[in-house]
């Protein structure tokens, strides 16, 4: 963890949550207290935290292929137990591929 | 009516990263660690097993299960039940010895809710870790984390479970223990080989081939308190518990390992003889069937599969 945060804008909920330096989005958006995104297993297996990220620079752990597809990896689907944003981030938490 | 498949040998677990995996089911699950194979997959056991190993991890680039075997009581056995098996419609595949070391051959079938079985006659037995068959103590030194007796059992989600049940009960000869009924649709079943409560459990589900939970065995209620203060020492994400569920009415502890695969630890629960009528729950106490005291449903424990 650092003193740096990062502003994540989720452009579904319409709701804007600060990312600590170090911290996953899916820790980031649980800690603001609006269920933004589901709470899954946290070890990028299950799929539930799936959300598409729109703009921005981030960094992702393993994941798993049956849920994230390398095309859909392109694309900025992500897992966001394995995501840690490098910067501001805008994202879509609800999308046809996870609703 | 018993068909001689004798007790839950094996699963071969898809994992995302070996070293995690194995400090997982090693140090905090607290299997023993037997062997590693020319292809990289580790071994292990419950230190109570009598064979060699339980649990395989194999590394890849997505979690779940590749498959469930049981054990049988000869090879005449296996030879009929593979037979069986072909007429009731699966696709049988016949696994050479020594695919996985020290296993004997292995029958391997697909089931109707999607998820792939074997079974096996032969395994190199090494008997309990670190005991005697000969006036041996009542438990060995050295044991790690949770400390688990064995694995256990395995609970699936999956579409078609009037097949699953068909094929387990009739060619298997598994006996119903316990399900939950929406109306005429069952929509969960526990299934014996044994006077185990379950021995195996399905879910119904929209997705075939998922998984549910891997479970290892544990001897009391205090030893699911120890082992969420592991979880919580280790920071391993939890799931739920310790509670009890009123389906079986076994107690539980639900985590999950680093590649997003949920595990229980569980102690005591029911019984079973042959001559039991199944426990039957109905859907508008499924709270309770599943949570015997928050008696409240939970997204997580019911969607996070693998």
């Amino acid at each position: 963890m650092s003193d740096i945060e990062h502003l994540v804008t989720d452009h579904f909920s319409g709701h804007a949550f600060p990312c600590r330096g170090g911290e996953t989005l899916l820790n980031a958006a649980a800690r603001s207290g609006r269920q933004i995104i589901r709470v899954g297993c946290r070890a990028g297996g299950c799929g539930l935290c799936k959300v598409q990220v729109l703009g921005g620079r981030y960094d992702t752990g393993k994941m798993s292929r049956a849920q994230v597809s390398e095309a859909e990896e392109v694309r900025g689907f992500v897992l966001a137990c394995r995501t840690l944003p490098a910067g501001a981030l805008e994202i879509l938490s609800q999308n046809e591929t996870n609703a | 009516m018993n068909k001689g498949v004798m007790r839950p040998g094996h699963v071969q677990i898809r994992v995302m990263d070996m070293a995690a995996a194995v400090h997982h089911y090693r140090d905090v699950v607290g299997l023993v660690e037997t062997h590693r194979d020319a292809a990289g997959r580790v071994y292990l056991k419950g230190w109570t097993e009598s064979d060699k190993f339980s649990v395989v991890l194999r590394e890849t680039d997505q979690p779940g299960l590749d498959f469930n075997g049981f054990k049988v009581v000869s090879n005449e056995v296996l030879d009929s039940l593979a037979g069986e098996l072909k007429a009731f419609g699966c696709k049988v595949e016949e696994i050479p010895a020594g695919e996985l070391d020290d296993c004997g051959r292995r029958v391997r079938f697909d089931s109707p809710t999607g998820h792939i079985f074997e079974l096996y006659a032969e395994k190199t037995r090494t008997g309990k870790w670190g005991l005697p068959s000969v006036n041996p103590e009542a438990w060995p030194r050295g044991l790690a984390g949770m400390k688990v007796n064995r694995f256990d059992h395995c609970l699936f989600y999956g579409g078609d479970l009037d097949g699953t049940f068909d094929l387990f009960t009739s060619v298997l000869g598994f006996h119903l223990t316990e399900q939950v009924v929406d109306g005429d649709l069952r929509i969960a079943q526990f299934l014996t080989c044994s006077m185990k409560e379950h021995d195996i459990a399905f879910i119904r589900h929209a997705e075939d081939g998922k998984l549910h939970h891997v479970s290892f065995e544990l001897e009391t209620w205090e030893d699911m308190l120890r082992a969420a203060d592991i979880i919580t020492m280790e920071d391993v994400p939890h799931d739920i518990g310790p509670t009890r569920h009123g389906l079986t009415h076994g107690q539980v502890v639900y985590f999950f390992d680093p590649s997003g695969n949920r595990n229980e630890v569980f102690c005591g629960g029911d019984y079973f003889y042959p001559d039991h009528e199944p426990v039957t729950w109905t859907a508008d106490k499924l709270g309770k069937a599943i949570f015997y005291h928050s008696r409240e449903l939970n997204d997580r424990f019911l969607s996070a599969l693998t």
